[in-house]
């Protein structure tokens, strides 16, 4: 079950840096149309459960970790020119930070799965979407004082999530169809 | 010297390399042949990016599958797509870079990348955002990230595929001016005739191996 | 557009090194977190806007956090005050307010070089454990590297979709962005092996 490692580390260390960097090219590029939906939405939250699903619990997580450093820096790297250390003051800052957690558990269950499809990138997905929620709720529970309340308000960012969840998955099916060395060839194993 | 016995390499059940036996002591030496035929495999054996699965390959005597470190200092390497090669933002921060193991301080890190630049025509560039730069600079600055180590051994992987046909020119003038040992893979067969050796792989295998002219009519003869 | 929010200035706030910047960042913070009293929470507020006035923020700069503070606090309000009552939201307004611009007061009088210089010798002694505070410089250069490349893949992929007339489809540039990523990361990593990065 472990991530084998790739026969070099320098390849480790470009896929976290490279992925952090697409988190961040998903949030500065202005939103993509979901569906039959005329607004573009801003698909940056979907980048932990991608780089979970597609780069492993220990890279993606990592690569997530190394995106909100650079934002916690200073560099305006989330959706809407964000940035800076105000981005972890705020109320909802808690499923920021949960994107690690995201990240890490859809990367251990879709390392797990003998056949990485469809059925198993949604579990993966929407797992990675719960734990997001297990610090988010509570980070704005603590803000608010009221863990309730703060557990009522996030039901409002559900819907949109599950159409995020469900987006993330088919994508990280086609592209695991696409390279199937991403979870065959030990040089690329997504773990 | 470089050299390659009973070389053969496969990923997974495919076989891309077999029984490649070379030793390399000229100065300047391209490898040349069809998509697929394993140019870029072997080459990258030849700094270790790539091990064989069979036999083995020696820098000057060193092993790369043991001695990696070592043989990279001694060979750089230069690669098709210089937007994967620029690391840093910078022009002057990518040359400075590959001296982060040198011992030297940042200033005179800075300094050192500074006169390479100038060297090779991209002096006042140091600062420039490197994304910025024209493709024929970018694999410029691409070279002078390796050139600063000062290598003995340079191997190029189509350094010239993505350059017009100015900047390929001034790009092999420039090659040819160097004091490093060239290896170098290419599909264009116009710039190799002042080369000392080529050698022409098919299927994995080297089917010729002789001097630019008549290695070249093989080539030609093979394709048909 | 990555150079971030800092404004250039030579105020006691620009001043003061961007390690006891952090520190005291993080103190408050906790504070803030902790209090709940309106008055002292109200009072913070107030010091940290005079901190505004001090590092002389260009008008420009104020309205910016003030837009994003507006729309946040609005929202919190009415939601807070109707689930919670008018009391509890107050007190999450405040806190917003106090941390949110406190934050920001960091981030526009310090350059993000010294942030990362800052941080780097702040997890110094984490070394023992084979923490490597010295590559953070690095990583940042790379990161920031890596986000002008793929930017430019994502505008060439969103191209190739708008021709094939597929510019509404998330797959259809999602996909290939991926894929081309993951590329350019092993060419990347090739590149950097190539360096030496990895050898010891
Ligand atoms: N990482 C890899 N995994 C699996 N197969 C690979 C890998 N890299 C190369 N190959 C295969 O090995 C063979 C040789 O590839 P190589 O890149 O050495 O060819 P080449 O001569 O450089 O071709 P080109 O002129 O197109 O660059 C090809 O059939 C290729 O598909
Ligand atoms: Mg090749």
């Amino acid at each position: 079950m472990s991530e084998p490692r790739s026969p070099l580390p320098a390849v480790d260390l470009a896929r976290t840096v490279v992925f952090a960097a697409f988190i961040a090219v998903l949030g500065i590029f202005p939103g993509i149309y979901v569906g039959g939906s005329s607004v573009p939405i801003v698909i940056q939250n979907a980048g932990p459960l991608l780089a979970g699903s597609i780069l492993g619990a220990r890279r993606g997580a990592a690569s997530v970790v190394l995106f909100l450093g650079l934002v916690a820096i200073g560099l305006p790297l989330l959706s809407g020119g964000r940035g800076g250390i105000a981005s972890f003051s705020v109320p909802s800052s808690g499923f920021l930070i949960g994107w690690v957690l995201s990240a890490l558990v859809a990367g251990l269950i879709v390392s797990r799965a003998r056949r990485v499809g469809l059925p198993v990138l949604l579990l993966a997905n929407a797992a990675g979407l719960v734990a997001d929620y297990l610090i988010g709720i509570p980070f704005l529970g603590v803000y608010i004082g009221d863990l309730p309340a703060a557990a009522l308000q996030s039901l409002i960012f559900v819907p949109g999530d599950a159409v995020k969840v469900v987006a993330a998955s088919l994508i990280a099916a086609v592209v695991h169809r696409a390279l199937p060395d991403l979870s065959a060839r030990p040089a690329t194993r997504t773990g | 010297m470089i050299e390659f016995e009973d070389v053969g390499h496969s990923y997974g059940e495919r076989v891309v390399l077999s029984e490649v036996n070379l030793r390399l002591s000229e100065r300047r030496v391209a490898f040349v042949g069809a998509n697929g035929s394993g140019k870029s495999t072997l080459a990258r054996m030849i700094n270790g990016l790539v091990l064989p699965s069979t036999g083995r390959v020696l820098v000057d005597g060193l092993d790369p599958s043991r001695k990696g470190r070592e043989v990279r200092r001694r060979v750089g390497f230069v690669f098709t797509n210089p937007d994967s090669q620029i690391v840093m933002p910078t022009a002057g921060e990518d040359v400075a870079f590959s001296l982060r193991r040198s011992g030297l301080s940042a200033g005179e890190r800075a300094a050192r990348a500074a006169e390479i630049l100038t060297e090779h025509g991209l002096g006042g560039y140091a600062d420039h955002p490197a994304h910025q730069l024209s493709g024929g600079q970018k694999q410029l600055l691409a070279l002078c990230g390796m050139l600063v180590l000062d290598p003995d051994v340079l191997v190029c992987d189509e350094p010239t595929t993505l350059l017009d046909l100015r900047n390929k020119r001034q790009f092999c003038t420039l090659l040819a001016g160097l004091r490093q040992r060239v290896v170098l893979v290419t599909h264009d067969l116009d710039l190799l005739g002042d080369f000392d050796r080529v050698i022409v792989l098919d299927g994995g295998r080297v089917v010729a191996d002789d001097e630019p002219e008549p290695a070249l009519r093989h080539y030609r003869k093979l394709v048909g | 557009m990555l150079g971030g929010w800092y404004e250039p200035g030579s105020s006691p706030l620009h001043r003061t090194p961007a390690g006891w910047k952090l520190l005291a960042l993080l103190g408050l913070a906790a504070v803030v977190f902790v209090l709940r009293s309106p008055g002292w929470l109200g009072g913070i507020c107030a010091a940290v806007v005079l901190g505004y006035a001090l590092a002389r923020i260009s008008p420009r700069s104020c309205l910016r956090v003030a837009r994003t503070l507006g729309v946040l606090v609005a929202f919190m309000f009415a939601l807070q005050w109707w689930l919670l009552g008018l009391d509890a939201a107050v007190l999450v307004c405040l806190r917003i307010v106090a941390a949110l611009t406190a934050a920001n007061l960091f981030t526009i009088t310090t350059r993000v070089d010294d942030v990362v210089s800052a941080v780097e010798r702040g997890l110094r002694p984490l070394r023992r454990f084979g923490v490597r505070p010295d590559r953070l410089g690095l990583l940042v250069g790379l990161t920031l590297q890596s986000v002008t490349v793929l930017s430019k893949i994502a505008a060439e992929v969103r191209e190739a979709a708008k021709a094939r007339g597929a510019q509404r489809s998330v797959i259809a540039f999602a996909v290939p962005f991926l894929i081309r990523t993951l590329r350019h990361a092993d060419e990347l990593g090739e590149a950097l092996a190539a360096r030496g990065e990895g050898d010891r």
